[in-house]
């Protein structure tokens, strides 16, 4: 099979078959299908307003997607990426709070510090447990998930919280902490005053990169892929499992803490019980989907942003198709284009297949 | 001899007609035709990589030919999945057995053919089914012994038992007699002549050529994905046959001159090794080796050479002592590691090249620096230098005859032999002082064999000092300039080559006498 069937025709396929499916669903509940897919399409691309969310979730799906594939090279599964971005947003709060800030451009660096290091340090314990213990962190991560949740709900309840607000929330930034939107930077495109998309947006793409730089043209992305393809190899060639399982995670964990940048810092402008909204469990969707490579992790956080902010406006447009709906489709996408993998798989090498034997019979 | 019932012709028992299977850009089977007449041995024989293994692959239901048709006993028979294969009556033994250790033999005989959800009727059946062939085909074996508690011999012999339990007229073994001493494996010839003259047709898979003149009655000879020929055995001779799988002449025999023996490059002290279940492997053991000379340990496999391959390698605990040139090396700690091991002029090739001497996922390139990654050779900084590893790969791969010679290809797609080429390049041109080589040619082709076992005496002429482990008592005796047998993590004893036999070698390794060190 030709590499670009691999790469594009077969997450193509999966993605129809998941939109035939998802129509077929559609129908069921009485709705027009065709129209339905046309608003979701529409709302999502069809408007300056609709890009600048579905490019704000992409940003968001691209930091945690990238965290998981950087995990994936080394054969390890971060599932922990919802509390590793939890605890970054943390991070990047306190920064942002810590200083009266004179300008962004002098906030984002040291924000972009403060996420990934948060993120990586609470990474760091169920790397430690993995790589020192054998403790698999598909346990520990989750179960970390929960213990930052509650951990940051007590910090806002009895820590944060300013005095005489309702809500468990920190202070709104100050105002030199604020990064600029997509209006602010490309005022003639037209995304209204309030898009939340952000210069993190660019951030994300130079995480893309960096990934990718890191995989495949450092020492460090060489002993993480040769552990990842084979352990016992890796310890013949005088790589250290331990350290390898650390680097890798925290790594992951500092990606996935960045993730605030753009929820937190970019958008919410505050740190709530909740930034990251699903996030971290979405990023594992995209790195399968982006089968662990940086530009395939762009595409399908990309592909996600559309179904977020697509679904959003369906549900807004057609009251007959509820929230509990757009989970069903978006499920649908994770469900062909990740489990079902192979299904299309099998086929379409078949069909290879026979084109080969057809041309070399000639 | 045997009446081969070419007089009567009756139907083959197998008959393949025009079999193709490729696995992406790889043709593995071409056009292949095979008649395999009823009651005969048939002999497989083939360069790893040949598709001898895709072929019985296929037959026995693993895979499925892209084209071609399968017929038994006459008949044109589909045979989609090893369910298919078992009712058309085809046994397979496999290389690594397919047992149950902790169930005794006649769970194991029973597993997967039991009748009904109660376990009782299936194996009281079984057990005087299995007293019926045992005494037929006279395979004793105790049906309540626990299968970890058996010989491999045995073990094998329950394969056998297992297929023959499920009624197979047709036996397939691949390379059944890889982890059985000499003397195991003659008994297994005679169980398969006893089979032969009994009705069952048997196909041997093997790139030994000595098992195909001693057992079989007719070989085919399978080159690069096509068969290409298919002699009666008593008309041909080992070098014909070699001939046949290379394509050209081949030496069978290693020239080498005496050795020119030198100072003492490794000593081994008193060295114990036990794994992770808290068995000890290697039961203290100790033995030099000098400069220019060939240190041969012998063994059948899983004996303590694997885990003293690692433990020397770097990557293994171990208690006792190790010296290099006289100077200690760390047994554990960071600095025991692969890396500084070969810092200090100790190179590896490694018995299991698809598990640990090579990333298969890696293309060739990325594989030629695969341990040697962090020299400045392949990096500047913290960035690999992917133009030096690219042309030292071409450099490589031209030189050592590597083949396809196709740098960006992935360690995988080349045949056994080619990847057992790119782990001695990069090995064997190091500054270093020891070689460590575990099994140099298992799974590789003749040819390869013969380049390999040039290139280790060459070294071995330059004065470098070499340990050989292989399980291969030809290779062994060609190669060495002393032998070690071990046996249950203990040395049996040391034998020079021209003063020993394979008779003598075989009894030790099964732990028969105790040898004068």
């Amino acid at each position: 099979m030709p590499k670009w069937a691999d790469i594009l025709l077969i997450p193509i396929l999966n993605l129809c078959l998941a939109l035939i499916v998802s129509g077929l669903v559609v129908a069921y509940i009485g709705e027009p299908p065709i129209e339905a897919m046309g608003i979701l399409i529409k709302g999502a691309i069809g408007s300056a307003y609709g890009w600048g969310y579905t490019l704000y979730y992409a940003t968001n799906f691209i930091f945690t997607g990238l965290a998981v594939a950087v995990a994936f090279h080394a054969r390890l599964f971060n599932i922990g990426g919802e509390g590793q971005a939890l605890i970054g947003a943390l991070g990047v709060a306190l920064v942002c709070l810590a200083v009266p800030w004179p300008h962004w451009a002098l906030a984002l660096p040291v924000a972009i510090l403060g996420g990934a290091l948060f993120g990586a340090a609470w990474a760091a314990i169920p790397a430690y447990l993995q790589a020192s213990r054998g403790s698999h962190i598909v346990i520990t991560t989750i179960m970390f998930n929960f213990i930052a949740s509650a951990l940051i709900v007590y910090l806002l309840a009895d820590v944060l919280k300013q005095p005489g607000n309702m809500s468990p929330e920190t202070a709104r930034f100050p105002e030199g902490a604020r990064l600029p939107n997509a209006h602010d930077l490309l005022p003639w495109v037209g995304f209204p005053r309030s898009t939340p998309l952000n210069v993190s947006f660019l951030v994300a793409i130079l995480a893309c990169v960096a990934v990718w730089v890191l995989i495949w043209r450092t020492r460090l992305g060489y002993e993480i892929r040769a552990f990842g393809h084979q352990d016992r190899a890796a310890l013949y060639a005088g790589i250290s499992p331990q350290k390898i399982i650390m680097v890798t995670l925290l790594i992951s964990g500092a990606l996935a803490g960045l993730m605030a940048l753009n929820a937190v810092m970019g958008e919410a402008e505050r740190l709530q019980t909740d930034p990251i909204q699903g996030a971290g469990f979405v990023g594992i969707a995209v790195a399968l989907m982006g089968r662990s490579h940086p530009f395939g992790v762009f595409l399908a956080a990309l592909l996600f942003g559309i179904l977020y902010q697509g679904g959003a406006e369906l549900e807004f447009e057609r009251p007959a198709i509820t929230r509990e709906m757009i989970v069903v489709i978006q499920a649908l996408v994770i469900l062909f284009t990740g489990a079902l993998d192979n299904m299309a798989r099998w086929p379409v090498e078949r069909l290879f297949k026979v084109i080969q034997y057809k041309s070399s019979a000639e | 001899m045997h009446d081969d019932g070419q007089a009567s012709q009756p139907a083959p028992a197998i008959e393949l007609k025009g079999i193709y299977k490729s696995f992406g850009s790889v043709k593995a089977n071409k056009d292949i035709s095979l008649e395999v007449a009823p009651g005969t041995i048939h002999g497989i024989i083939g360069e790893n990589g040949a598709g001898k293994s895709t072929l019985m692959s296929i037959l026995y239901g693993f895979y499925a030919a892209d084209a071609g048709e399968i017929f038994i006993n006459g008949k044109p028979t589909i045979i989609s999945d090893t369910q298919a294969a078992i009712a058309a009556g085809i046994g397979m033994v496999f290389q690594h057995f397919k047992l149950v250790e902790n169930f005794t033999v006649l769970e194991n005989i029973i597993l997967g053919a039991e009748e009904g959800a109660l376990l009782k009727p299936s194996l009281a059946k079984a057990r005087s089914l299995l007293a019926q062939l045992a005494e037929e085909y006279d395979m004793e074996v105790d049906p309540d012994a626990l299968i970890e508690d058996l010989s491999v011999g045995f073990q094998q012999r329950v394969e056998i038992l297992k297929a023959l339990y499920r009624e197979a007229e047709i036996l397939i073994l691949d390379e059944p007699t890889g982890v059985l001493t000499p003397a195991e494996a003659d008994h297994l010839f005679r169980i398969l002549k006893g089979l032969r003259d009994r009705g069952k047709t048997i196909i041997l898979i093997t790139h030994k050529l000595r098992e195909i003149m001693e057992v079989t009655d007719t070989v085919s000879v399978m080159r690069r994905g096509e068969m290409t020929a298919t002699v009666s055995t008593s008309e041909t001779s080992p070098t014909a046959l070699a001939e046949m799988m290379v394509g050209r002449k081949v030496l069978l025999r290693v020239d080498k001159a005496a050795p020119t023996i030198g100072e003492k490059v490794l000593e081994v002290e008193d060295l114990r090794v036990v794994d992770g279940r808290g068995v000890e492997r290697v039961k203290g053991i100790s033995f030099d080796i000098r400069a220019g000379e060939v240190l041969g340990i012998a063994g059948v496999a899983g004996n303590g050479q694997s885990e003293l391959l690692e433990v020397l390698g770097g990557y293994a605990l171990a208690r006792g002592a190790i010296r290099l040139m006289g100077k200690p090396l760390p047994l554990s700690g960071p600095k025991a590691g692969g890396r500084a091991r070969r810092a200090s002029g100790v190179a590896h090739v490694p018995e299991d090249r698809q598990r640990a001497g090579l990333i298969m996922e890696f293309h060739a390139w990325e594989n030629i620096a695969f341990g040697y990654h962090d020299t400045p050779e392949f990096t500047y900084g913290m960035m690999m230098d992917h133009i030096a590893m690219r042309g030292d790969a071409a450099d490589k791969m031209q030189r050592f005859d590597v083949r396809p010679q196709l740098p960006h290809l992935r360690a995988k797609n080349f045949s056994g032999g080619n990847q057992q080429k790119i782990v001695v390049s990069r090995e064997i041109e190091r500054d270093l002082r020891l070689l460590l080589v575990g099994q140099p040619t298992r799974g590789v082709d003749i040819g390869a064999i013969e380049f390999i076992h040039q290139q280790i005496i060459a070294l071995r002429d330059e004065g470098k000092a070499i340990l050989l482990v292989s399980v291969e008592l030809d290779e062994i005796l060609a190669l060495s300039d002393r032998i070690l047998v071990m046996f249950d993590g203990q040395i049996m004893g040391e034998r020079r080559p021209h003063e020993t036999s394979e008779q003598e070698l075989g009894l030790m390794m099964a732990g028969m006498i105790e040898g004068a060190a």
